[in-house]
């Protein structure tokens, strides 16, 4: 009985905040209504006993990616006038598009379920089960290489985004490193013949 | 009592609130990288739900997956972006046409 009104009630706000990120006029709100979507989605994952994906929604989403976002739309000056230019032109297809996937997904999963009966979940874990332990023990055994390609899409993407963003000003002081390697002795130092003098 | 076709209906709406984010936001950059978040934490809820289902944690390392390849994208977008913003001084999709395709 609780874990429907809590259904309810995180599964409505989400719809809210997910309806707030698409019609809010200005960046800033909607990015806030995602970061709101995304604690209302990890709520839900932890009651479908995803606890680490739950809190690892939190850390990395809203502590990480949507911080990024709300400082991308903070930085740029944004004509918002401008980018809502046809937003009421597209509204009735964008709505019937989305009515008409909601109806199918509806359809096939709650109405012709092929006789699968899909409200009795696999047995609850038992007490003091612990979700991260049994995840790490997967992610480090089967899924090794998988997880290491990861770490290295990771590494791709900040490399990618470093150099992306990177920029040269004039005036900007910067190491040449092959230069630095390929200097000889002979650039540097100069050997004089001086004539030393009599001290009296 | 709570079963899997709420968890798939709600993920359903979320992804159609999304597509059709994308349809009415479609001269903002932002707004859309923003509705495909949105995707794809639609896609992780099935993910997810489907594995409390059959009881397999196998779809939790899935979206854990998910996760990290959308972290990486979200990044390059952003990134992108800004580069974009530097050299057109809008975010227009529209002033998206250099290469005129």
């Amino acid at each position: 009985m609780l874990t429907t009104i809590l259904f309810y009630v995180f599964a409505s706000v989400l719809v809210g905040a997910a309806l707030g990120v698409v019609l809010c006029k200005n960046p800033v709100h909607a990015a806030l209504s995602l970061v709101l979507a995304f604690f209302n989605s990890a709520a839900l994952w932890l009651l479908l006993q995803a606890e680490f994906l739950g809190i690892v929604l939190v850390l990395v989403y809203v502590g990480a990616v949507m911080v990024l976002f709300l400082f991308v739309v903070m930085m740029l000056d944004i004509n918002i006038a401008q980018m809502r230019e046809g937003f009421t032109r597209y509204a009735p297809l964008g709505a019937l598009v989305a009515a008409i996937m909601v109806a199918e997904i509806t359809y096939v999963v709650w109405v012709r379920h092929l006789g699968i009966d899909l409200s009795v979940w696999a047995p609850a874990m038992p007490a003091g089960f612990s979700n991260t332990k049994a995840l790490g023990a997967v992610l480090y055994t089967d899924y090794l290489l998988p997880f290491q390609l990861a770490a290295v899409v990771l590494l791709v993407a900040i490399v990618g985004a470093i150099s992306l963003t990177m920029r040269k000003r004039a005036g900007y002081k910067q190491q040449d490193i092959a230069a630095q390697v390929a200097v000889r002795w002979q650039d540097r130092v100069r050997i004089m013949k001086v004539d030393s003098e009599q001290v009296r | 009592m709570i079963g899997l076709p709420h968890f798939l209906v709600l993920a359903g709406v979320l992804f159609s609130i999304a597509v059709a984010g994308i349809f009415l936001n479609r001269k903002n950059v932002i707004v859309l990288l923003m509705c495909i978040e949105l995707m794809l934490l639609a896609v992780n809820f099935n993910f997810v739900a489907f594995s409390r289902w059959l009881g397999d944690l196998n779809g939790q390392v899935f979206v854990f997956f998910i996760l990290t390849v959308a972290a990486a994208e979200s990044a390059i977008g952003l990134a992108i972006l800004v580069v974009l913003f530097r050299e057109r001084r809008s975010i227009n999709v529209d002033s998206l046409n250099r290469m005129r395709g």
